[in-house]
C-alpha cells in the first residue's frame, strides 16, 4: 500500500548568515561558515532543504574560569592562554567556531582594560583560522565600550558580536553596522521581546542576514522546554514567512549545563546518579540534541567529548531522509 | 476530532421514540457530542452508524497497554505534534534489553542493574519502564530460560522480541510475565502473532520494512481482528527514523490516517552508549512512544529520563513547590532562611545549593503562581508586603531566634522595604543559586 508522503509547504526559509571572511573577502580566516538557509522544520530533508548543517562553537575565555575539573582538565595545559587554548579547541577538538567570552573585562574579574581584550582577540585570530564568536563580560557599560573596540580592531572579520538586549542595543548594533560584523540578539525566554527587538535592530538598518538570534535557553532539567517550545514556534513562524522571528539561532548549551548539579556532583555525593564525568558530557550532549530538533543553528559548547558526540549526531541527521 | 451533535444526529434512526433516556435523537445527539452518554442506550442504531460514530470518535492515536498492576505502561492516545498546542501525554517508555545469549548470572546481574535505575531529583521520581528480552540465540528453551529469570527477578512489564511464535507463546505462559508486547509480527509470520496476540490478549508490534509496507501490514493485521498494536517503521539510522517517525505522527493527527494511528517503538542502532543515548533523546523529541536501547549505565539514563520529563511537563502548568517553610537538614532554631519563590525550578536549583552548603537551613518559598523571581517580582508577585505577610502566616518568629532572612540578589531592591515590612534583618544574597556555598560559608560558617 503506498502511503502518500505528506510534506509541509513553507512560505519562506530562514536566512543565510556567513560569519567570517577570507583573504579574498577582506579578513583573514581560512575559510567561513554559513549558518541557516532551512526551508523545512529541522532535518526534514523530505519536505525541505536543510541547507546547512548546524556547528558547534567551543567556549574560550580571557581569563582561567571557574569551571568543573572534569572540563579544565582536557585544558589545562593552554587554559591561560587563550590563543593556544583556542588553537586546541580547533586542532584537536573538533571546533567549527571559537566562541570567546572575554570574562576578565568585568570589574570583578581583573577588569581588564579595553586594549588588553582588543590584544587577546589579536591573539586568538592569529592562532586559528575559523570565524570567530565575541561576547563581552556581561557588564553593560563595559561592553559597550569593549566590544565597540573590538569591533573596530577587527573591522573586514565578519566576526559574530555579542549579546544586544533590548535595554542595550544600540551601542553594538552600530558598531556591528559600521565595522560589518553580524549580532547576537539575546531576549529572555520570551517570543514577542525575540521578535521585538529584532525589528529594533533591523529599523536601526542591520540587514536581517546579519542577525543571529538568541531566545535564552534554560539548560536541561532547568526549563529545557521554555525554550524548546518557543524555538519550535519561532522557526514555524519563519518557515511561514514571519521573518522577524525568521534567524538562525544560537544557543549557551555549555553554560547552562556546566552550572547544573547533575552536570557536576561526584558519584561519592550521589551514588545513585552514576559516573559523574560521562553524566556532565551526556548532561551537556543532550541539552544540545534536544535544542537541535527545535531549530538550533550554533551550539555553544564546553566539554570535548560533547562536542565529539554532537558532531557525529549532526552528521547522522544531515543524510537526506527524502522518501 | 470530535463529531459535533448535528453530525452524530444525522447517523441517528430519527424515532425520536425516547427510550435512550432524553426525549428525541437530536438530544441524545448534543448528550453524546458533550460526552454525556454513550451510544449503547440507543437500542436501534445500525451497525454501520454505530461503526462510523465510533471511528469518528476513536483518537487519533490508540491507546495500547503493556503489562499489568501498578507497573502498567501506557502508550500513545496523542494528540499533538507540537507540545505548545496543548501538551504530550504519555512518556516515552525506555526499554532496556536483554539478550538471552547471556549467560543465567549475567541476566540476573543485568537485570537488577535495570530495576536501580530509579533516580529522584527536583522532587521528582524518574524510572525506566520496561524490560525487553530478545532471542538473540534463535534458541525458544534458551529464550523461554532467560524470560523466565528475568521475570523472576524484576516487576517490569516485557517486551518479548522474537520471529518464532512458539517461543513467544511459551514466554507469556511463564509466571510472572503479564501482557507483554509482542515483538513482532512480520511479512513472514504476521498470521500466526495475530492470532497468538489475540488468543493471550496481548499488544502486538508490527515490523514493516518501510512505511508503505508498514500500512499494508498493520490494515492485515487489523482485519485479522487485533487493534492494540504498536508500529515499527524498520527505520535504522537517526535520519530515517526522525522522518519515519513525523510521517507516522502527522498521518495520524492530522489526516486520521488509520494505519498510524498507534504508538510507535523505535530502537537505538549506535554502538558506543553515549552515542546511543543522544541517539535516543531525539526519538522521545520525535514521537517515539517506547525505545528499546541496551546502555543500563545511570549516568547515561539520568539525561535522557531528565529530558523526557522536561518534555512531557504541561506547557500551560508551571510546576510549583508549596508554600511553606521547607527545611533542608536538621534545622535548628538557629539556622539561617533563604527566601525564594514557588517555581520549582527556581525552589528546587535554591535547595540543591543549600544542601551543598552542609548547613542545615529554612527555604521560604513565597507563592508566585510558579513564578521565578525576576519574573514574579516584575508581575508584582514578589513584593516587600507579601514576603512579609508570608513570614507572618508561616510563623517564621517561632522557629528560629534570631531575625536575619536572605533575599535573592535579583530583588536587591526590596531590602529596605523589606525590613520596614517585617521588622527583620535583611541580607541580600547572590543573584544566582550556584552562588549560595560561597555566601553561606561567608555569613554562616
Ligand atoms: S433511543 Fe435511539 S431512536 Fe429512540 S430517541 Fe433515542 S436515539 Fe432516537
Amino acid at each position: 500500500m503506498a502511503v502518500e508522503i505528506l510534506r509541509e509547504k513553507s512560505r519562506a526559509s530562514v536566512p543565510e548568515v556567513t560569519i567570517g571572511a577570507t583573504k579574498e573577502e577582506g579578513g583573514t580566516r581560512t575559510h567561513t561558515i554559513t549558518v541557516g538557509g532551512d526551508s523545512a522544520l529541522p532535518f526534514h530533508h523530505f519536505e525541505g532543504e536543510i541547507k546547512n548543517r548546524p556547528v558547534v562553537a567551543l567556549e574560550v575565555q580571557d581569563i582561567v574560569p571557574q569551571w568543573h575539573e572534569n572540563l579544565t582538565k582536557y585544558y589545562s595545559d593552554v587554559i591561560d592562554n587563550p590563543g593556544q587554548w583556542a588553537k586546541k579547541c580547533v586542532e584537536e577538538y573538533g571546533a567549527d567556531l571559537i566562541y570567546l567570552k572575554l570574562n576578565g573585562a568585568h570589574p570583578d574579574n581583573g577588569n581588564k582594560s579595553v586594549e588588553e581584550c582588543v590584544a587577546v582577540v589579536k591573539d586568538v585570530l592569529a592562532s586559528v583560522g575559523v570565524p570567530l564568536i565575541i561576547v563581552g563580560c556581561d557588564d553593560e557599560q563595559k561592553d559597550n565600550e569593549l566590544l565597540v573596540a573590538v569591533a573596530e580592531a577587527t573591522a573586514g572579520e565578519n566576526l559574530l558580536f555579542g549579546n544586544a538586549e533590548q535595554t542595550n542595543y544600540k551601542s553594538l548594533t552600530a558598531a556591528c553596522m559600521v565595522h560589518k560584523h553580524n549580532i547576537i540578539a539575546r531576549s529572555p525566554l520570551d517570543i514577542n521581546i525575540c521578535k521585538q527587538l529584532n525589528i529594533l535592530i533591523s529599523e536601526m538598518n542591520l540587514p536581517l542576514s546579519r542577525i543571529i538570534i538568541d531566545p535564552t535557553i534554560g539548560g536541561l532539567g532547568y526549563g529545557i522546554e521554555y525554550a524548546y517550545s518557543i524555538l519550535e514556534r519561532a522557526r514555524l513562524g519563519a518557515l511561514q514567512g514571519d521573518k522577524m522571528l525568521s534567524m538562525p539561532v544560537i544557543a549557551t548549551v555549555g553554560y547552562e549545563s556546566w552550572r547544573t548539579k547533575e552536570a557536576t556532583l561526584s558519584e561519592e555525593e550521589n551514588p545513585s546518579w552514576g559516573d559523574a564525568e560521562e553524566r556532565g558530557i551526556l548532561w551537556e550532549t543532550t541539552c544540545a540534541t534536544a535544542l537541535l530538533q527545535a531549530g538550533v543553528n550554533i551550539l555553544l559548547m564546553r566539554h570535548p567529548k560533547s562536542v565529539a558526540l554532537v558532531k557525529k549526531h549532526i552528521d547522522d541527521l544531515m543524510v537526506s531522509n527524502n522518501y | 476530532m470530535a463529531l459535533t451533535g448535528l453530525e452524530i444526529y444525522k447517523q441517528l434512526p430519527k424515532k425520536n421514540c425516547g427510550e435512550c433516556g432524553p426525549p428525541t435523537c437530536l438530544a441524545f445527539a448534543m448528550s453524546l457530542a458533550g460526552g454525556k452518554a454513550s451510544l449503547d442506550s440507543c437500542p436501534y442504531v445500525s451497525d454501520e452508524a454505530r461503526a462510523t460514530l465510533e471511528s469518528a470518535a476513536a483518537p487519533p492515536i490508540a491507546k495500547v497497554i503493556v503489562g499489568a498492576g501498578e507497573n502498567s505502561i501506557t502508550m500513545g492516545d496523542e494528540t499533538e505534534l507540537f507540545r505548545h498546542d496543548k501538551k504530550f501525554y504519555h512518556e516515552t517508555a525506555i526499554t532496556l534489553r536483554v539478550s538471552d545469549a547471556l549467560s543465567d548470572e549475567e541476566i540476573v546481574a543485568r537485570t537488577q542493574k535495570i530495576n536501580d535505575l530509579v533516580f529522584v531529583r527536583v522532587g521528582l521520581e524518574y524510572r525506566v519502564q520496561a524490560i525487553a528480552v530478545e532471542n538473540a540465540s534463535g534458541d525458544a528453551d534458551k529464550f523461554v530460560a532467560a524470560v523466565t529469570t528475568v521475570a523472576k527477578n524484576s516487576g517490569l512489564p516485557l517486551v518479548l522480541i522474537s520471529d518464532n511464535p512458539d517461543a513467544i507463546a511459551k514466554a507469556i505462559d511463564i509466571e510472572g510475565v503479564n501482557k507483554p508486547l509482542i515483538y513482532a509480527a512480520t511479512n513472514d509470520n504476521y498470521e500466526t502473532m495475530t492470532k497468538l496476540a489475540i488468543e493471550r490478549n496481548c499488544p502486538l508490534a508490527v515490523k514493516g520494512d518501510n512505511l508503505d509496507d508498514l500500512a499494508s501490514l498493520v490494515e492485515k493485521v487489523v482485519a485479522l481482528g487485533k487493534k492494540d498494536l504498536v508500529l515499527d517503521p524498520g527505520a535504522r539510522s537517526l535520519s530515517r527514523a526522525i522522518a519515519d517517525f513525523t510521517q507516522i505522527r502527522r498521518q495520524a493527527i492530522k489526516k486520521k490516517f488509520r494505519p498510524f494511528g498507534y504508538p510507535i517503538i523505535a530502537f537505538t542502532t549506535a554502538e558506543d552508549p553515549l552515542e546511543e543515548t543522544a541517539e535516543a533523546s531525539a526519538y522521545v523529541s520525535k514521537y517515539a512512544s517506547m525505545i528499546v536501547m541496551n546502555t543500563v549505565e545511570k549516568a547515561h539514563i539520568l539525561p535522557l529520563l531528565s529530558w523526557r520529563q522536561n518534555l512531557y511537563t504541561d506547557p500551560q502548568v508551571p510546576i510549583r513547590v508549596e508554600e511553606k517553610l521547607h527545611e533542608v537538614g536538621n534545622v535548628t532554631p538557629d539556622s539561617p532562611v533563604y527566601i525564594t519563590t514557588n517555581f520549582s525550578l527556581t525552589y528546587y536549583s535554591v535547595e540543591g545549593e543549600v544542601e551543598a552548603t552542609k548547613i542545615p537551613s529554612y527555604i521560604l518559598a513565597v507563592d508566585t503562581d510558579g513564578l521565578s523571581v525576576l519574573t514574579a517580582y516584575s508581575d508584582g508577585k514578589f513584593e516587600a508586603d507579601k514576603i512579609a505577610g508570608v513570614m507572618k502566616k508561616l510563623g517564621l518568629e517561632e522557629k528560629v531566634n534570631h531575625r536575619n532572612i536572605v533575599l535573592p540578589g535579583l530583588v536587591a531592591v526590596l531590602s529596605g522595604k523589606l525590613e520596614e515590612e517585617s521588622g527583620w534583618n535583611v541580607i541580600v544574597g547572590p543573584r544566582e543559586a550556584s552562588a549560595i556555598p560561597a555566601f553561606a560559608k561567608t555569613h554562616f560558617a
